[in-house]
């Protein structure tokens, strides 16, 4: 039987990087149908069908699906579950937010954050912030499960898979969207970037944030936070790197005024290269560096990115 | 309006879990236990919707050993009013899956006739995000997940979640199910005197027979393993040092 993978379409823009990634891992277990469902998503289905591996696209235009929203996605999902042994999302708030409710409605349990699949009934997953890593099979004879999209490269382009429309569902759903509060930036996405400048409660302010945002423009880098910035509002919430935040793995990953946290950690410490700037030397964040400098941050910070 | 929130017993968040030689899991003897920290923020919500007028009782619900009897005193002494622990097992290595845990929570929900359940968005110890989704499955209610700010406006709930490109505003039909993200609020210290109180609260002990539950696993762990570790690395003397470094050593700066 073959895997249906549900493409994260939201406001009719296919997330393609967490999708194609999710893709990759999904093709690990066979043919994949991938379902795209928002509303205006013609173009995010042709997008889909390009990708290497897809057998076809389900395409769902429907205003319903706009947003994603967990009650009328489920449903969706639901309508063709039968036909699939595996149904399969990227590891984003909205893939998790979905993944569990179907997983429930079919009755059998949903394998979150996978990392690494073993074989069909066989995956690998982090628990305890990514202190321990968990290998279990599944006797559901359906799996619902959630990509850490972290862990897989990006499926190639190149395919031309059929695009196929798809019937709606009629769903009474009880929860309506209002609004996004999204901050508009030219940046790259967190959890796409090679390279990524993160700054904690050490840089002490939202003005002083604009020291880290300077520096990751002069590498071409996402900026990323942890949790103590995040609260103190010194960054907003979709920065946040950590264990209940952004899962990231750069090429490069430069943390500045950050302690270390386990829930940090749990976030990027399979970065490729780890630097940390911070003024304490026994910070634990220097346990995971390859790089620590034992810095103000106040003068480090500017006088890399003046040397840039 | 009764408010059921569900909480979990889980290793401390400021201790480092250590994994056993056996690879049969983590290690949960002799290791401090807390309340699931998203559930000490979802019993805070709860309390404050009672003080404002909103609620009319806060009652906390766990699934696990005999001792979660502590983390419910924890939730009592925050300001819950009662509090039921379904001993699900005697075991502290036994985690009783999401699946089976919403299954029981749809059966207290239905026997106490909550009009919100307000559960974490992530117990730290499985970091399975699941159970919340799953309940409002189960019960058909409004699916409020990774909430940041909860409003209740009659029959409606207005809600600021917590999303990967930022915040999204929703409104939600009553009852509904809510998972509490970091930010939904500020958890108050516990008092002395509370402490004290809360012994002297009501909580029911119950088993999943009791609610008519299998609560056998669906995942079968073969090994938990330890991820591998970092290669030690070094500190450098400037900033100088450090771009040479990443540019000639790294190769991640060109
Ligand atoms: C349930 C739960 C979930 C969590 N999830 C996350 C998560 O996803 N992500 C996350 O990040 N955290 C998370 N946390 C929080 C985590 O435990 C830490 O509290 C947090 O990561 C600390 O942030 P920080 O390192 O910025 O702050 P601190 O620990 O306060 O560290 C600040 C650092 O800045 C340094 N510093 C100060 N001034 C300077 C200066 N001038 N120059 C250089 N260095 C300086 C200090 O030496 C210090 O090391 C979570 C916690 C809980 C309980
Ligand atoms: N054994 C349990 N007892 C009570 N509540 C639980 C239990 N397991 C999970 N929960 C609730 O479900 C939330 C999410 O947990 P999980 O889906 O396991 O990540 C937690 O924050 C709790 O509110």
């Amino acid at each position: 039987m073959s895997v249906l993978l549900v493409a994260e379409v939201l406001a009719g823009q296919l997330n393609k990087d967490s999708t194609a990634k999710a893709l990759t891992a999904a093709a690990q277990l066979g043919a994949v149908d991938v379902l795209c469902a928002s509303g205006g998503c013609g173009a995010a289905a042709d997008e889909l069908a390009a990708l290497q591996g897809v057998n076809k696209v389900l395409c769902a235009d429907d205003a319903s699906y706009e947003y994603a929203m967990a009650e009328p996605m489920a449903a969706l999902i639901l309508s063709v579950a039968d036909q699939y042994e595996h149904i399969v999302f990227p590891a984003t708030t909205s893939g998790k937010n979905i993944a569990p409710r179907v997983a429930a409605l079919l009755d059998v349990m949903v394998i979150s954050e996978v990392m690494a699949i073993n074989g069909p009934a066989e995956f690998v997953r982090p628990i305890y912030a990514g202190n321990a890593i968990q290998t279990v099979t599944t006797a559901d004879a359906k799996k619902v499960m959630t990509i850490r999209t972290a862990s897989f490269d990006s499926a190639a382009e190149g395919g031309s898979a059929a695009v196929e429309s798809m019937a709606v569902v009629a769903c009474d759903a009880p929860v309506a969207w209002v609004s996004n509060e999204v901050q508009e930036s030219d940046r790259p996405e967190l959890t796409s970037s090679d390279i990524i400048v993160s700054g904690g409660r050490g840089v002490g302010s939202e003005e002083n944030f604009a020291l880290i945002e300077a520096l990751a423009d002069k590498l071409g880098a996402a900026v990323g936070a942890s949790r103590a910035a995040v609260d103190a509002g010194f960054a907003p919430n979709d920065w946040q790197v950590g264990q209940t935040g952004k899962i990231v793995a750069p090429q490069l990953y430069v943390a500045v005024g950050i302690s270390g946290a386990i829930q940090h950690l749990a976030g990027m410490k399979d970065s490729k290269v780890i630097v940390a700037i911070n003024k304490d030397e026994d910070a634990p964040i220097f346990q995971v560096a390859d790089y620590g400098l034992v810095a103000d941050l106040f003068d480090a910070v500017p006088e890399m990115t003046a040397a840039l | 309006m009764k408010i059921l929130v569900p909480v979990k017993r889980v290793i401390d968040y400021s201790v480092k879990a250590r994994v056993k030689s056996d690879q049969s899991g983590v290690e949960l003897n002799n290791v401090k236990m807390s309340i699931n920290p998203f559930d000490e923020i979802a019993i805070e919500e709860a309390i404050r919707l009672k003080e404002a007028g909103t609620a009319s009782e806060v009652i906390a619900v766990s699934i696990g050993i005999e001792k979660t009897q502590e983390t419910l005193r924890t939730a009592l002494a925050m300001g819950a009013d009662r509090a039921i622990l379904i001993n699900a097992t005697d075991s502290v290595d036994v985690d009783i899956e999401p699946l089976a845990v919403a299954k029981l929570l749809a059966k207290v929900t239905a026997e106490e006739a909550p009009g919100m359940v307000i559960l974490g968005k992530q117990a730290i110890d499985n970091d399975m995000n699941a159970t919340g989704q799953m309940l409002s499955a189960l019960l058909g209610w409004s699916q409020v997940t990774y909430a940041s700010k909860i409003e209740v406006d009659g029959d409606t709930l207005n809600v600021t979640r917590e999303v990967d490109d930022g915040l999204q505003n929703i409104t939600a039909k009553m009852p509904a199910v809510v998972t509490a993200d970091l930010r939904l609020n500020e958890p108050r210290y516990v008092k002395l005197p509370n402490i004290m109180k809360a012994k002297k609260k009501p909580l029911e002990m119950k088993t999943p027979e009791d609610y008519g539950i299998d609560v056998s696993p669906r995942l079968a762990v073969q090994s938990v393993v330890e991820p591998p570790a970092r290669a030690a690395g070094i500190k450098v003397e400037s900033v100088t040092e450090l771009l040479d470094k990443l540019k000639t050593e790294a190769e991640v700066l060109s």
